[in-house]
C-alpha cells in the first residue's frame, strides 16, 4: 500500500504512520520542517517502511500540483489551533489540495482527513478553529458524494482531545487520549468502511449531547 | 521527574545495533528487534521502561551473571546539559561512566546506541525447580548460572523454611504465539495483607508444576505487565519497594529470616545471585552477591528501615531505582565512587532522592 501523508510531522500522523511502516507500506511524507521530517523518516524507515520525503509549506499553493500524487491512501493531517493562519491551514489549503488530489485518485483509493470534534459546534474558546473544522467537514461530505461513483472513499476523522504538541498548553484531563490510540483508530478507520469516525468512539455520543443543547442555553455556557 | 515522552523515535537499526531516542521503551525495541532475530542484552521485570531510564539506573536482568548491566551494552549516547551544550560520549569517557547509573543527574540523555544480541526467535525454554531452604537454593543457583542465560528465584518469604521456585531459561528456536491482551485491576482494592500473602504464596507454590516448557518471552520476562495497574492491589496507599544486594550468604540468611520474622512481604519476592561482570557506571547498583526485592505496603516504613540496616550492616547496598526511604548514611557508605561522580553533576538536574541522600 502507498500512503501520502500531508503534515507528516504531526504527532497523530506519526502514530498512524508507524503502524503502516511496521506493515512494510510505502510512505510519501510531506512536512514543512526539513529537520523534523528527517527524524520522522528515519524512525519510520527503521520500523520497516519504504519512505520518501518532500519538504513543503502546505500553505504554499504553488506546491499543490507536485503534491497531487498517485497513492492508495491520502492522510491529510496538518493543522494549527490558533494564530493568523487557522482558516488558511485547516480549511482553504486542504480544500484546494483535495480538489486536485480527488481528480487523479484511482478507484479503490481512500482520502482520510483529520478534522475535529470542534467542528460539530462552534465555541467562543476556539471560534476560528471550530469554524475551519466545520468547513472541512462540510467539504469532505461533498467530496464523498462526488467521488462515491468513482469508487474513491472519503473518511472524516474526528478526534477528541489528544495529548500532542498542539495541546501542550492545555490542562490535561481524563478525556485526553494518546496519539498512539488515535493513530490505531485512524488505521482501523481507513481499513474499514465507515464514513465519519470519532476517535475514540465515545466522542460521537459526547458530541451528540453537545449538539442537542438548545441554543438559548448554549450561548450562556462557557466550556 | 522529567518527561521524555517526546523523545520516542528510532534513528537506525543495523547489524544488531539499535540507535534510538531516549524515550523509546524497551518493549518497543523488542517489537522491532525480535522479528529481525535480535533481543535486548538485558531486560528488567517490565517492558515499560525507557532507554533513558534503563541507562540512568543501569538496570540489571535475570542474566546479570553473564551479561552484566544494561550500561555495558551501550555503545554511545548523547547528553544534553542544562547550559544547552551537547556531548556525545562512549565507554571510556568519564562523563559516560558517570551517566550510566547516574540517576539522570548528569543531564538529559537524548539518544543512545545499544548493541543487541542475536536470538533464534521469540521463544524461551524455561525450567522451574522447587526448592526448600537456602542451601538448596545456593546449589541450584550455582549449577544453573553455569548452564543458563537467565536465572531468578521466587521466594515464599512467609514460610520460615524458605521454600521457593527457581526459574531458569534460555532463548530457543520455534514458533510461539504472543500473549493476549492484558487484564486490568479496575479499582483500588486492598487485597494484600499477611493473610492473603500467605494464601497466595501457598497456592502459587502448589500450582507450579515445575518442569520444562517452551513459550513466548513476554510472560517469562514481564509477568506483571499482563496485569495493568497491579499496584492497585495494595489499595490506595500504594506500596514501597525494597531491593538490596548483600555480598555473602550469611547476610542473605539474616535478611530473609528477619523478613519472615516481621511477617512482611508480598507475593512478589524475588531473589537472584549477581555475577562479577563489572559495570562502567560510577553509581551502578549491581555488585557480586545476592539481591532481594520485596514489595511492602507503604504503611510498613519501619520494616523498610529495619531491612536497610541489616543490608548495610552486611556490607550491602540498596537500589536507588526502587528507593523510597534510603538514608544518606547508607548511600554514602555503599557507593564509594560518589565523590568522583559529583564532579559530573549537572547543576540544574536534581531529584528528591538526591537532595535527601547527598544534598
Ligand atoms: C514492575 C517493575 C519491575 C522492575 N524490574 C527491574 C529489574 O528487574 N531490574 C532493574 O534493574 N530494575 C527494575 N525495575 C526498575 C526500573 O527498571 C527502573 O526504575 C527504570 O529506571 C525505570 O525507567 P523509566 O523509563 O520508567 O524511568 P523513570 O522512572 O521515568 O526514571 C527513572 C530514572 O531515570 C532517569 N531518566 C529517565 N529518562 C532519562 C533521560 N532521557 N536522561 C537522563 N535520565 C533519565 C530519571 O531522572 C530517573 O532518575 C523495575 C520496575 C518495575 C516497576
Ligand atoms: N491534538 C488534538 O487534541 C486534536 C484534536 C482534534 C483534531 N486534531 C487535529 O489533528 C491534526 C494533527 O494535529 P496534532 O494533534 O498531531 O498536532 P501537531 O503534532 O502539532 O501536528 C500539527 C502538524 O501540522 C503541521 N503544520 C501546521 N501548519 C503547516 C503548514 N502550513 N505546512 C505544513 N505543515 C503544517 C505542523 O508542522 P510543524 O511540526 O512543522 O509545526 C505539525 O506537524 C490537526 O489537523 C489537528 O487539528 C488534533
Amino acid at each position: 500500500m502507498k500512503v501520502l501523508v500531508l503534515g507528516a510531522t504531526s504527532a497523530i500522523a506519526q502514530a498512524a504512520a508507524r503502524i503502516w511502516a511496521t506493515r512494510g507500506d510505502e510512505l510519501l511524507l510531506v512536512a514543512r520542517s526539513a529537520e523534523k521530517l528527517q527524524a520522522v523518516a528515519d524512525d519510520l524507515r527503521t520500523r520497516g517502511g519504504k519512505v520518501e520525503t518532500m519538504v513543503h509549506d502546505l500553505n504554499d499553493r504553488s506546491s499543490y500540483s507536485t503534491l497531487a500524487r498517485l497513492a492508495d491512501v491520502v492522510l491529510l493531517a496538518h493543522g494549527v489551533l490558533n494564530g493568523p493562519d487557522v482558516l488558511q491551514t485547516n480549511l482553504v489549503g486542504p480544500v484546494e489540495l483535495l480538489e486536485l488530489i480527488g481528480e487523479i485518485l484511482p478507484p479503490g483509493a481512500c482520502i482520510a482527513a483529520i478534522s475535529s470534534v470542534s467542528g460539530d459546534r462552534g465555541r467562543a474558546k476556539n471560534a476560528l478553529y471550530g469554524a475551519s473544522k466545520a468547513g472541512l467537514d462540510a467539504y469532505l461530505s461533498a467530496l464523498r458524494q462526488r467521488l462515491f461513483h468513482k469508487g474513491v472513499r472519503v473518511v472524516t476523522l474526528k478526534p477528541g482531545f489528544v495529548d500532542t504538541p498542539m495541546t501542550a498548553q492545555m490542562q490535561k484531563s481524563p478525556l485526553f487520549s494518546s496519539p498512539a490510540s488515535v493513530g490505531r483508530g485512524i488505521v482501523r478507520a481507513i481499513d474499514g468502511r465507515r464514513d465519519v469516525v470519532y476517535l475514540p468512539w465515545y466522542w460521537r455520543f459526547i458530541m451528540l449531547i453537545v449538539r442537542m443543547i438548545p441554543e438559548p442555553l448554549f450561548k450562556r455556557m462557557s466550556f | 521527574m522529567l518527561k521524555t515522552g517526546g523523545l520516542d523515535r528510532f534513528i537506525s537499526f543495523q547489524d544488531g545495533i539499535v540507535r534510538c531516542e531516549a524515550g523509546i521503551t524497551l518493549g518497543e525495541i523488542l517489537e522491532l528487534a525480535v522479528p529481525r532475530g535480535y533481543f535486548l542484552p538485558v531486560v528488567p521485570g517490565t517492558k515499560h521502561v525507557s532507554v533513558g531510564g534503563a541507562i540512568a539506573n543501569d538496570i540489571h536482568g535475570k542474566n546479570h551473571h553473564r551479561a552484566g548491566t544494561f550500561g555495558r551494552h551501550v555503545r554511545r549516547l548523547e547528553l544534553l546539559r542544562s547550559d544547552g551544550s551537547r556531548a556525545e560520549v562512549s565507554p571510556g569517557d568519564e562523563l559516560f561512566n558517570a551517566t550510566v547509573g547516574g540517576l539522570g543527574l548528569t543531564g538529559l540523555i537524548t539518544w543512545a546506541e545499544i548493541a543487541l544480541r542475536p536470538v533464534p526467535g521469540a521463544a524461551v525454554q524455561t525450567d522451574a525447580l522447587k526448592f526448600t531452604g537456602l542451601d538448596e537454593f545456593f546449589a541450584i543457583s550455582d549449577e544453573s548460572d553455569a548452564l543458563c542465560e537467565y536465572t531468578v528465584a521466587w521466594l515464599d518469604v512467609l514460610s520460615r523454611e524458605h521454600r521457593g521456585i527457581f526459574y531458569r531459561g534460555d532463548h530457543a528456536a520455534g514458533a510461539v504465539r504472543a500473549p493476549r491482551a492484558r487484564v486490568s485491576v479496575p479499582v483500588d482494592v486492598k487485597l494484600v495483607n499477611g493473610l492473603t500473602v500467605r494464601a497466595f504464596n501457598a497456592a502459587y507454590y502448589l500450582a507450579q508444576r515445575g518442569g520444562k516448557r517452551v513459550g513466548h518471552y513476554d510472560p517469562f520476562f514481564f509477568p506483571l505487565d499482563a496485569v495493568d495497574r497491579w499496584n492497585r492491589l495494595y489499595g490506595k496507599g500504594g506500596f514501597l519497594q525494597f531491593q538490596c544486594v548483600v555480598p555473602a550468604r550469611e547476610g542473605l540468611r539474616e535478611l530473609l529470616d528477619e523478613i519472615a520474622r516481621l511477617g512482611a512481604g508480598s507475593p512478589l519476592t524475588v531473589l537472584k545471585k549477581f555475577g562479577d561482570v563489572p559495570s562502567p557506571g560510577m553509581l551502578s547498583f549491581p555488585r557480586p552477591g545476592f539481591t532481594v526485592a520485596i514489595d511492602l505496603p507503604s504503611s510498613e516504613i519501619q520494616t523498610f528501615a529495619r531491612l536497610e540496616s541489616i543490608a548495610a550492616g552486611a556490607g550491602g547496598a540498596l537500589y536507588p531505582a526502587k528507593d523510597a526511604r534510603m538514608s544518606a548514611a547508607t548511600f554514602v557508605k555503599s557507593y564509594p565512587r560518589l565523590d568522583e561522580f559529583k564532579r559530573f553533576l549537572d547543576p540544574a538536574f536534581s531529584s528528591s532522592f538526591w537532595r535527601r541522600v547527598a544534598g
